[in-house]
């Protein structure tokens, strides 16, 4: 019998979970740490610093413009690894199945994952599956880990804690995309919008980066996701002895994407994005980087969008487009539409 | 972006804002009674760029902010009868009732859903015809038309499983109200979109009843700027009178068609307004003929007894005569996160726009 969606018994651990994972996820994901399918995966690494670090994925839909929940459950991890500093090398990928899953679809996203891993350069080396009863879950839930190499002289980028007064701020390119893509599916808002998620992996770029200039002279990074560019901007000066100023009208924003915030009445600084970079660098060196990015096809839209600033201290605002001022805040709860 | 780009012209704004210095001379305060105006002042950070003699005040313009809690307490009722799907606009999910929210309800499995039109609660009643849908109607002269149009969409397609919880509100009557109560304001900066369907002969009351002036705004920082321009020559020349500046989308007539479907569904009743109590003729209620489509009508239900928020006071914000800032629960107990009031919760809320893009000070 050809089986065309998940039951109860793709997560028992007998026959079939086994044909699932040699048939769907060894496959795709090939290569020699994983096939060997012991109980972990034994890693080839000689390092005194490692990074670290796990996230999980519940997309609704799992299938967007741009992308599916696989794209993003390589790439979110690939760049929480990435814009650490770190390079990263190996990932694992778990799965929780809802039963009743078409298995096409199932194969769909792992085919996506396969192609991000190796966009991305990383191996996934080991995972699981579990199916839960029908209604138990939504479709499928993705959990990936992942390990990057970190080397000593780009350890503070993470926390920024090299950050000072005159270096610049920097993105890779437009914002916002991801958030209205999956706006505009979600809610069958029958906008002919065109608008694709942004997802993808940022290592590449990142590495163009550290082409052309220091280590030192990267002092923070972050990749802008939920909660949008104003969450990161947020983390960059909470508690700190420095302020941010940007400028509204050098953040790049596709025309699509601003109607259709406009007309929802969204604040494109609070939408999520997935393959966007924010990162500080020494201001001068910020022409150079911003050449870089530039010149790779993930930054064609980079730009200086702001400052580190002596004033205000602890807090950031936004110079808008007209000349005016307000704060830059964190979103609080999910944005809603407006009523009219 | 056209149609945004030119309306937030960097060198047309900063033409409007050396007019409007050089004509001011004396302190003005000027109430918007529009949320999307308040919420589009503080994105643009339109204070920042005025003299310090012109003061800008919210009024009760955000539909969500001014709404009775007792409609959110029976809203709440209406989720928890057996079979019921409640269909709302995004902003009033968040808003806390007595004890709970439609968010919390919607939490613990009550079938509340968020829809942007309300022919898309149509099509939710259509596809579940053995359950009953309500959708709560709320909001000012702009989207009442919309909810006429559900109702007499329901008698055509013969939906008997459709109903609406009116709550819909006109404008006038407040802005009546806040000059009785003598809120000390010199010119009104109109609402733009109630205008689109009123028009503006509504407002001839304020100049010649009041002797403020009004005029009728768009949304963008060059539209804001203008009209708070025009309002200032008002002010000066002491002519007050009903001027458009949002002449690309308002006339003196306003939409006849959306008008007449209104006056075919809802007929005014008193209702209660927070901050200003209740005004005679400012509520809509669903006519008698169609009253099968009323929810309040239709169903009894159980409301619990209203429990008041202490320490709030929306309700001076929204009579303009406190600011969100001089709220002792302001960005402290009250955060668009944890709602005290109404006005948190809104985008168009006063206090949720001054939180969201307050500065820095």
């Amino acid at each position: 019998m050809i089986r065309k969606n998940i039951v109860l018994g793709h997560g028992s651990g007998g026959k079939l979970t086994d044909e699932l994972i040699r048939s769907v996820f060894v496959k795709r994901f090939d290569n020699e740490i994983l096939t060997v399918q012991g109980d972990s995966a034994i890693l080839p690494l000689r390092a005194s610093l490692l990074s670290f670090t796990t996230d999980s994925f519940v997309v609704n839909p799992l299938f967007f413009p741009g992308g599916n929940i696989g794209t993003i459950a390589i790439a979110g991890t690939v760049n929480d690894l990435a814009v650490s500093g770190a390079k990263p090398l190996y990932l694992s990928a778990a799965f929780i199945l809802e039963e009743g899953f078409p298995l096409d679809d199932l194969e769909q996203i792992v085919i996506s994952m396969a192609k991000e891993a190796r966009l991305a350069g990383v191996k996934i080396v080991t995972g699981d599956t579990k199916v839960v009863e029908r209604g138990h879950a939504d479709g499928v839930f993705i959990n990936t880990s992942g390990i990057g190499l970190l080397v000593e002289g780009r350890k503070a980028i993470s926390t920024g804690s090299g950050i000072a007064v005159g270096d610049k701020i920097l993105i890779n390119g437009p914002i916002a995309n991801h958030g209205m893509a999956i706006m505009a599916e979600r809610n069958n808002l029958n906008i002919s919008a065109d608008i694709k998620s942004d997802c993808t992996s940022l290592n590449a770029l990142i590495n163009s980066v550290f082409n052309v200039c220091d280590e030192s002279d990267v002092k923070f990074m972050r990749d802008a996701t939920r909660g949008g560019l104003s969450s990161v901007l947020c983390e960059l000066f909470d508690k700190k002895t420095f302020g941010v100023e940007v400028r509204e009208d050098r953040v790049p924003i596709d025309d699509n994407v601003m109607g259709m915030c406009e007309l929802l009445g969204f604040d494109p600084f609070h939408v999520a994005n997935e393959g966007k970079l924010v990162m500080v660098v020494d201001g001068k060196k910020a022409e150079n980087i911003l050449n870089a990015m530039q010149k790779h096809p993930l930054g064609k839209q980079a730009a200086i969008i702001g400052d580190i600033t002596a004033s205000h201290p602890g807090k950031g605002h936004i110079i808008t487009g007209v000349g005016g001022k307000r704060v830059i805040d964190r979103l609080a709860g999910e944005q809603l539409p407006r009523i009219c | 972006m056209k149609y945004i780009d030119e309306y937030r012209d960097k060198d047309k704004v900063s033409v409007l804002v050396d007019e409007i210095k050089k004509r001011s001379t004396k302190p003005i305060t000027l109430m918007e009674v529009c949320g999307g105006h308040t919420m589009s002042i503080q994105k643009f950070g339109i204070p920042f760029l005025l003299p310090e003699n012109i003061k800008l005040i919210s009024g009760p313009g955000c539909p969500v902010c001014v709404t009775d809690r007792k409609y959110i307490d029976q809203a709440i009722a209406y989720s928890r009868m057996p079979n019921t799907i409640i269909a709302t606009y995004g902003d009033l999910i968040r808003v806390p009732g007595s004890s709970s929210s439609l968010e919390n309800e919607r939490a613990i499995g009550r079938d509340i859903r968020v829809v942007y039109s309300i022919l898309d609660a149509i099509k939710i009643a259509e596809d579940n015809l053995n359950k009953r849908l309500i959708f709560l109607g709320i909001g000012f002269e702009t989207t009442t038309p919309a909810t006429a149009i559900g109702i007499l969409t329901a008698k055509k397609k013969a939906l008997t499983n459709f109903f609406v919880y009116s709550a819909h509100k006109i404008m006038p009557p407040a802005m009546a109200a806040l000059i009785d109560e003598e809120v000390k304001i010199d010119a009104y900066i109109g609402p733009g979109h109630v205008s689109v369907i009123t028009g503006t002969n509504i407002y001839n009351f304020i100049p010649q009843k009041y002797g403020l002036g009004i005029v009728i705004a768009g949304f963008e920082p060059t539209d804001l700027l203008q009209s708070i321009l025009m309002l200032v020559k008002q002010c000066e020349t002491v002519k007050p009178r009903v001027e458009i500046q949002y002449g690309r989308a308002v006339t003196s007539q306003g939409n006849r068609i959306a008008q007449n479907k209104v006056k075919e569904v809802f007929e005014a009743r008193d209702d209660w307004w927070r901050g200003l109590g209740v005004l005679a003729n400012s509520g809509l209620a669903i006519k008698e003929k169609y009253a099968r489509y009323d929810a309040e009508k239709s169903f009894e239900v159980e409301v619990e007894p209203i429990k008041k928020e202490k320490g709030c006071i929306c309700g001076s914000v929204l009579k303009g005569i406190a600011k969100p800032i001089e709220c002792k629960l302001f960005a402290k107990a009250c955060t668009p996160m944890d709602p005290v009031g109404p006005c948190m919760v809104s985008s168009e809320g006063a206090c949720h726009a001054y939180y969201k893009y307050r500065d820095l000070n």
